[in-house]
C-alpha cells in the first residue's frame, strides 16, 4: 500500500543474556500511514524502548532480530547497511527523547547544535541560522535569534523540549518518533507542547509515533493507538474504539486505573495486582493470564493471536473468540 | 493548633528570590498538596521546612515550636517527627547499601541502639507490601515502584508525625501509581500521619489531598479544600492549570485557557501582579500588587478574581 510509511511485520527481538534469551518483542505487527499520529501505550517493561531502538536500528550489541521485518517506505530496515541507516536517521526519521535536560550538549550553544544538525545541507551558515531561528519561532520560543547564542542551561525544561522538537523537525522528516516527550514536564507545558506538535504535524504532514504512558495525552493527540504488554501488541485500533470499546482486558484495566477518570475522591484507586512476567522465562499461553480476572483454562494453553475484530480494530484475547479452539 | 504552620517564608540564593513569602498550615492527620509549574518553588518550600534549604525570613512552627534556622544539632532530634520522601526514588537510595540497611539507617542515625534492626526491616518492608527477603537486595535490583516503596518504608521508620513527599508518584505507571496512593491513604488512616505532597499531577491531588495550595513564582496564589478548588477556581492561574489537565477520553471537549508567554525570571520580577503579563483575564487595575487574603478557608492573591459562574 502506497500510503503506508512504516510497517512492522511479525517483528521478534531478543536480548541475549547470561540467563538466556530475553524475549523483548514478540510478533509485533502494526503500521503507520503517512501523516498519521499513532500512539504506543504500555507500562514499564512492555518493550516500548526496544521498539524505538529497533526502528532506528540503534540497538544494544546483544540484540538479536529473530524474525520479521521493519519496512520504512517499503524498504526492510533490518537488511539496510549501517551507511543507509545513517542517511535515514535525522533526515527521513528523527526522534525526540524523554528527558529534555539531557538531550542537548551542555557546552555548545543552541545555535551551534542547530547548525550541526543541518550538516547535510550545503546552504551558507547565515541561511542555516535563519532556518534555525524560524523553527524555534514556530515552536513559540520568543526572540529566537538572540536565543541561538545561549547555552542549554539558560533555558527552562519546557523550552529545552521545544528546542529538541524544533531540531527533530529541521529536516522535515516523514516520521517523528516521540519517546514520552512530555513526561518530564508539568501540565501547562505538556499541553503547550502537544498543541505545537499537532500544529507542526499538520503543516508538515509528517507521521508521528508517539510513545507515552499518559492516557490523557494519547486520547487527545493520536489517531490510532497500539497497546503493548510484556513485549507483545495486545490491542490496536482507532483511538475512539480503544478508549470507548476496548476489547482486551489489559486495555480495560489500564483505562480504569487512570485516576483522571475518577472525578470524586476515591479512597481506594483501582490497580492491576501482580507483576509483569519474566521475559526470559515466559509462561505458556497468554502473557496477561496471571493478572487477568477473566482468564479461562484455554488461556494457559495457547497464545491468543492478534485477530481482527472490526475494520482497523485488533485484539489478542480468547474472550473475543466465540468458539475457543480445543 | 496546627501541626505545621508556615508563615512569610522567604528563601533567596544571592539575588534570586526563590520563595517570596509562603503561608500555609497543615493540621495533624491532614494531607496538603502543593501544586504549580516547574520552578515555582514547591521543592524549596518542603526542603526549607525540613532544614535542608536555607530560609532567611519567616517562621516555620512545628507543634507550636519555631524550627526555622535551628542548627543541625537541634534539627536532628526533630527529624524523628518530620520525614522526607525525595523525588528521585532510585537516586535517593545509596547504591552500596542493602535495602535492609537503608530502611533501618534512621535508627542508627538517631542512635536507637536497642532496636532489633533485622526485625524492624522486616516490619517496615511488610508495611509497604514488599517481601521480607528484599532486605538483602540492592537498589539497582528494584523497579521504580519498588524503590518508591522503600522510600516510603524509610520515611515511616521513626513513626513521624509529618511526611514531606516530593513528587511521590512521578515516573510511575498508572497501575503502580494507584498502589502507592492507596498505600499512602491507608497509612495515613492507620497512623494518623500528616503529609505535604508536591505533585504536578492534578489527578493525583484530587485523590489524596484534603487541601491544596497553588504556587506561582515562589508564592501561594490560591488555597482551599481540594474539592472547592476543583469546583470553583478563583485565581486565573489555577484555572489555566486545571484546564490543562488532559482527559483520558478522545471525545472530551476541553476548554483550554492558554497561558501567555513564559514564566518571568526570578531575577526580574514583574511589578504589580506578577502573573499579570501571562494572565488571560488581566485588567487595568492589575498593575497594583495583590495581597494574600483569606476568607472562609480559602486564600487568594488576585485583584480580579474569577466568579463562580465563569468557572464553568
Amino acid at each position: 500500500m502506497s500510503d503506508t510509511l512504516l510497517e512492522l511485520d511479525c517483528l521478534s527481538v531478543d536480548y541475549e543474556t547470561s540467563r538466556g534469551d530475553l524475549k523483548a518483542l514478540r510478533d509485533i505487527s502494526f503500521d503507520v500511514k503517512k501523516g498519521e499520529i499513532v500512539g504506543i501505550v504500555g507500562e514499564s517493561g512492555c518493550g516500548k524502548s526496544t521498539l524505538i531502538s529497533s526502528i532506528l536500528r540503534l540497538t544494544a550489541p546483544n540484540t538479536r532480530f529473530r524474525e520479521g521485518e521493519i519496512r520504512f517506505k517499503g524498504r526492510n530496515l533490518l537488511a539496510a547497511s549501517e551507511k543507509q541507516m545513517r542517511d535515514l536517521r535525522g533526515a527521513d526519521m528523527s526522534i525526540v527523547f524523554q528527558d529534555p535536560m539531557q538531550t542537548h550538549n551542555p557546552v555548545l550553544t543552541i545555535g551551534r547544535q542547530m547548525l550541526d544538525i543541518q550538516h547535510r545541507s550545503r546552504s551558507p551558515k547565515a541561511e542555516k541560522l535563519a532556518r534555525a531561528a524560524r523553527m524555534l519561532g514556530a515552536l513559540g520560543i520568543p526572540d529566537p535569534e538572540a536565543r541561538l547564542k545561549q547555552y542549554p542551561h539558560e533555558f527552562s525544561g519546557g523550552m529545552r523540549q521545544r528546542i529538541a522538537i524544533a531540531m527533530a523537525l529541521m529536516s522535515e522528516p516523514d516520521l517523528l518518533i516521540a519517546d514520552e516527550p512530555t513526561t518530564a514536564l508539568d501540565a501547562t507545558l505538556e499541553v503547550q507542547i502537544i498543541e505545537r506538535l499537532q500544529e507542526l504535524q499538520r503543516e508538515m504532514n509528517c507521521a508521528v509515533l508517539f510513545i507515552s504512558h499518559h492516557l490523557g495525552v494519547i486520547a487527545e493527540l493520536c489517531d490510532r493507538v497500539v497497546v503493548m504488554y510484556a513485549g507483545a501488541v495486545v490491542e490496536s485500533g482507532e483511538v475512539r474504539e480503544i478508549f470507548h470499546n476496548p476489547k482486551h482486558p489489559y486495555t480495560r484495566r489500564l483505562i480504569d486505573c487512570d485516576p483522571g477518570h475518577i472525578k470524586t475522591r476515591a479512597r481506594v484507586l483501582p490497580t492491576i495486582p501482580g507483576e509483569v512476567p519474566d521475559l526470559a522465562a515466559l509462561p505458556q499461553g497468554c502473557v496477561f493470564r496471571d493478572r487477568c480476572t477473566q482468564a479461562m483454562p484455554h488461556c494457559a494453553a495457547q497464545v491468543p493471536p492478534l485477530s481482527k475484530l472490526e475494520e482497523a480494530h485488533h485484539a489478542a484475547c480468547w474472550l473475543n473468540h466465540g468458539e475457543v479452539p480445543a | 493548633m496546627s501541626l505545621l504552620a508556615v508563615k512569610g517564608l522567604q528563601t533567596s540564593y544571592g539575588a534570586v528570590n526563590v520563595l517570596a513569602g509562603v503561608d500555609f498550615e497543615v493540621a495533624a492527620g491532614e494531607t496538603y498538596a502543593l501544586v504549580g509549574e516547574s520552578g515555582s518553588g514547591k521543592t524549596t518550600v518542603i526542603r526549607a521546612i525540613a532544614g535542608l534549604a536555607p530560609a532567611q525570613e519567616g517562621s516555620v512552627r512545628f507543634n507550636g515550636r519555631e524550627i526555622r534556622g535551628l542548627p543541625e544539632r537541634r534539627l536532628r532530634p526533630l527529624r524523628k517527627d518530620i520525614a522526607m520522601m525525595f523525588q528521585d526514588p532510585v537516586g535517593s537510595l545509596s547504591p552500596r547499601l542493602t535495602i535492609g540497611s537503608l530502611v533501618t539507617e534512621p535508627y542508627r542515625i538517631q542512635g536507637m541502639k536497642d532496636r532489633d534492626l533485622q526485625a524492624e526491616a522486616k516490619r517496615l518492608l511488610e508495611m509497604v507490601n514488599l517481601p521480607a527477603h528484599f532486605a538483602s537486595r540492592y537498589p539497582y535490583q528494584l523497579s521504580g515502584g519498588q524503590a518508591r516503596r522503600v522510600g516510603v518504608a524509610r520515611a515511616l521508620a521513626l513513626e513521624p508525625k509529618l511526611i514531606l513527599a516530593d513528587e511521590p508518584t512521578a515516573g510511575l505507571d498508572v497501575s503502580v501509581q494507584g498502589e502507592l496512593l492507596n498505600l499512602l491513604n491507608d497509612l495515613r488512616e492507620r497512623l494518623g500521619l500528616a503529609m505535604v505532597i508536591i505533585t504536578h499531577n492534578l489527578n493525583v491531588v484530587r485523590h489524596v489531598a484534603d487541601r491544596m495550595g497553588i504556587m506561582y513564582l515562589g508564592r501561594l496564589d490560591e488555597e482551599g479544600t481540594t474539592e472547592d478548588i476543583f469546583a470553583d477556581p478563583r485565581h486565573p492561574y489555577t484555572r489555566c492549570l486545571l484546564s490543562a489537565n488532559p482527559e483520558p477520553d478522545p471525545d472530551a471537549r476541553l476548554v483550554r485557557i492558554a497561558l501567555r508567554g513564559e514564566p518571568p525570571s526570578l531575577l526580574n520580577r514583574p511589578a504589580g501582579c506578577e502573573f499579570r503579563e501571562r494572565c488571560p483575564f488581566a485588567q487595568q487595575g492589575c498593575t497594583r500588587t495583590p495581597q494574600w487574603e483569606t476568607e472562609g478557608g480559602r486564600g487568594l492573591r488576585c485583584l480580579a478574581p474569577l466568579k463562580s459562574e465563569q468557572a464553568a
